[in-house]
């Protein structure tokens, strides 16, 4: 097995167990871990796919190091935006819940 | 067609992407009340550069491209306005200037008054969401793309918020993560595109695109995740509260724009990006969902209690509407021959809903600010007390409605002939039929906001006149709307004279319909009388829910039952377990659906 290929297995488990971890962990603070993890899968699968040279058949590509930080920063960011939110939500209603608020309409 | 060198006018989209930006970074500096004033300077400024390139673009005759730093793609990357791209930014431009007139009232500062922390983030996202709307627009790679939509939502979910009461904050919290998670998949989708082509760049990667495994896996994966951002049915789990609970002013600005930046994406990638991959089976199951959206969110918002809320869930049903083009741009023999007709009704029917929507949500706003409640049940007397909203929001609606002659009465049109050249005579029912459910609604506010009230209105507090010609401007445009389509590239022979007999006929049996469907499934009988004294206390709990029912007829009792069982499918659908397993189930469905639909 070429370490592409290891790579890449190693990125389909880990979008794998963030796309568990987002669905049935029920605190925010868990989902945005596995929000994480998803996201490290697909980092990881970007740079093995760099590895690989797919753009000119190179022997590697330089293109995904690149857009691999930019999306690194936007990942960070968005898991600050909800950490700020989290804490605001905790600040003022003492949970961290997102149960589904009562019914529609009250 | 010149794509590798910047044409004339190329710099200007440059510009379009940056004014809003710098303009908030300005208004960070100068902070305080200065950012209101920024943001009047820069609407103008705005408005005038997205008319500047819609003349560039009609000059040129051809797509605006501009290579950032001359570099050509696909090391380089490409800002490129096609007339899609062209006809957003002008329609983003025009609704944005209106939503800031609106906004003047909520978030203005004038001497005298402490500046508030929502008045100065509201100004700062506004720009924010101008400015990563027009990326999204002219954005030439898939990479790009994915900032410019990450930056939409980091702009979008604090205006959900701006009250800062717990309950805003929870739906901005569960509306971020579920963005995240549709941002993640359309990331990975991106990915997968760049391992097997090389480049992201758009007109590239359609030239190199085949239809096989990593094509159809990729545009499922992004197919599902912008479908979790735009909120389609089943997958609006965050868009009722967030939209219902922000202020006016913001869910003008969610419900008309934000939305709509990743559902144009969906269109980039399905026509320009993958026509060759795309096959008519996922088509029909991406517009199934539309319809789905288009009854459900319409019977949801039929027995909402509050105003605001039914606006939510009307646009719940109206993002159904944006996804009816997808089947009816193939032709019977599964090409996509249709592709421009389908094309010019998408972006006809967004814009129409842009513009209705903004209206209708800031008349909403306006009758809670004067009458102190939303309460549908005791809007009696609100048409006499302010005209210019009611009228308002009763034109977006009718505008959304595609009377003649709004530009959903054009979009219809278009997909109507699609669908007849096609032989889909399906969505030609439901076409014909989703107008009649969004006459419902408008005819239930019309017969609520008309009545005379049961005791004189005491107490309303004085609205901005402003405030109210900027909503009613808004819905004004969108009833125009397709006098500007045939006016400028779409032909006249469109618009048919609105008093003769098939047109006459068309809008009057959608009215009957709709006030058919009103009385049969809304909370009270259509024309009860107005509710008598202090309404308030009976609907802390629902008490007085479906008042009446017990003594009505059989027909009556099962529509209610049934307006019942949609009301707990709603509420079922938007828990964040069902959602994010349909978000799965639905990238799954697309992409086997993309794999046998496949030409062998």
């Amino acid at each position: 097995m070429s370490v592409e290929t290891l790579f890449a297995l190693c990125a389909c488990a880990l979008v794998g167990i963030g796309l568990y971890g987002l669905i049935v962990q029920p605190h925010p603070l868990r989902k945005l871990v596995a929000f994480n993890i998803m996201g490290s899968g697909v980092f990881v699968l970007f740079s093995a796919l760099a590895k690989r040279g797919a753009a000119a058949g190179m022997a590697a590509d330089p293109v995904p190091q690149a857009l691999l930080i930019t999306a690194i920063v936007v990942a960070f960011a968005a898991t600050a935006v909800t950490v700020a939110l989290l804490l605001r939500l905790i600040e003022s209603t003492g949970t961290a819940s997102l149960a589904n608020e009562p019914p529609a309409g009250d | 067609m010149e794509l590798w060198t910047s044409t004339h006018g190329g710099a200007l989209l440059a510009a379009a992407v940056l004014l809003p930006f710098v303009g908030m970074l300005l208004g960070v500096v100068l902070g305080g009340r200065q950012v209101q004033r920024v943001a009047f300077v820069l609407m103008p400024l705005g408005l005038a550069l997205a008319v500047g390139i819609t003349a560039a673009w009609l000059r040129e005759g051809q797509t605006l491209v501009y290579l950032l730093g001359g570099w050509a793609p696909p090391l380089g990357t490409a800002l490129r306005a096609d007339g899609p791209a062209v006809a957003m930014l002008l329609a983003v431009a025009g609704v944005v200037c209106g939503i800031g007139l609106f906004a003047r009232a909520d978030f203005g500062t004038p001497l005298g008054v402490k500046e508030s922390r929502a008045a100065f983030s509201y100004w700062l996202l506004l720009m924010a969401v101008w400015g990563a709307l027009n990326l999204v627009f002219v954005s030439g790679d898939l990479f790009t793309l994915y900032v410019a939509l990450e930056l939409l939502t980091f702009a979008g979910v604090p205006l959900v918020c701006l009250a800062g009461s717990g309950e805003t904050l929870r739906a901005a919290l569960r509306y971020l993560l579920f963005a995240l998670c549709g941002s993640v998949l359309y990331l990975l989708g991106a990915v997968l595109l760049y391992g097997g082509y090389g480049t992201l760049d758009i007109p590239l990667l359609a030239d190199a695109v085949r239809p096989e495994p990593i094509a159809w896996t990729a545009l499922a994966l992004m197919t599902a995740g912008l479908l979790a951002k735009t909120a389609l049915f089943p997958l609006h789990i965050w868009l009722p509260p967030a939209h219902g609970g922000a202020p006016a002013a913001a869910s003008a600005v969610l419900s008309a724009l934000v939305i709509k930046g990743s559902w144009f994406l969906v269109l980039r990638l399905w026509l320009d990006v993958m026509p060759g991959v795309a096959s008519v089976s996922a088509a029909q199951l991406l517009a199934g969902l539309g319809a789905a959206a288009i009854v459900v969110g319409s019977v949801v918002a039929l027995r909402q209690q509050r105003l605001k809320l039914l606006v939510a869930y009307s646009t719940v049903a109206q993002i159904g509407y944006l996804f009816l083009l997808f089947p009816l741009a193939f032709d019977a023999a599964g090409n996509m021959a249709l592709r421009d007709a389908a094309q010019a009704a998408g972006l006809l029917q967004a814009i129409a809903h842009a513009t209705a929507k903004a209206g209708m949500f800031m008349a909403a706003g306006l009758v809670y600010a004067a009458l102190g409640h939303d309460r549908i049940d005791d809007l009696a007397g609100a048409a006499r007390a302010l005209p210019v909203a009611v009228l308002a929001f009763l034109v977006g609606g009718v505008a959304l409605m595609g009377v003649l002659p709004s530009g959903a009465y054009l979009a219809k049109k278009l997909l109507l002939a699609s669908a007849d050249a096609s032989g889909q005579w399906w969505w030609t029912l439901v076409l014909q039929g989703g107008a009649a459910f969004t006459a419902a609604y408008v005819v239930l506010i019309a017969v609520r906001v008309l009545r005379r009230p049961a005791a004189p209105l005491s107490g309303l507090k004085p609205v901005s006149m402003l405030s109210q010609c900027a909503a009613l401007g808004l819905a004004l445009a969108s009833l125009a709307l397709s006098l500007a389509a045939v006016w400028g590239p779409l032909p006249a022979e469109l618009i048919a004279n609105p008093l003769s007999p098939k047109e006459l006929g068309n809008t009057l049996t959608m009215f009957a319909l709709g006030a058919l469907l009103a009385s049969a499934l809304s909370r009270r009988p259509l024309f009860a009388a107005a509710r008598v004294g202090d309404a308030a206390s009976g609907d802390e709990d629902g008490g007085d829910m479906d008042s009446g029912v017990k003594d009505s007829g059989l027909v009556r009792r099962a529509t209610v039952t049934l307006g019942v069982a949609f009301e707990q499918a709603d509420a079922f659908l938007r828990r964040w377990s069902s959602a994010s397993l349909s978000l799965l189930t639905l990238a799954a469905l697309f992409g086997g659906l993309l794999l046998v639909g496949a030409p062998t």
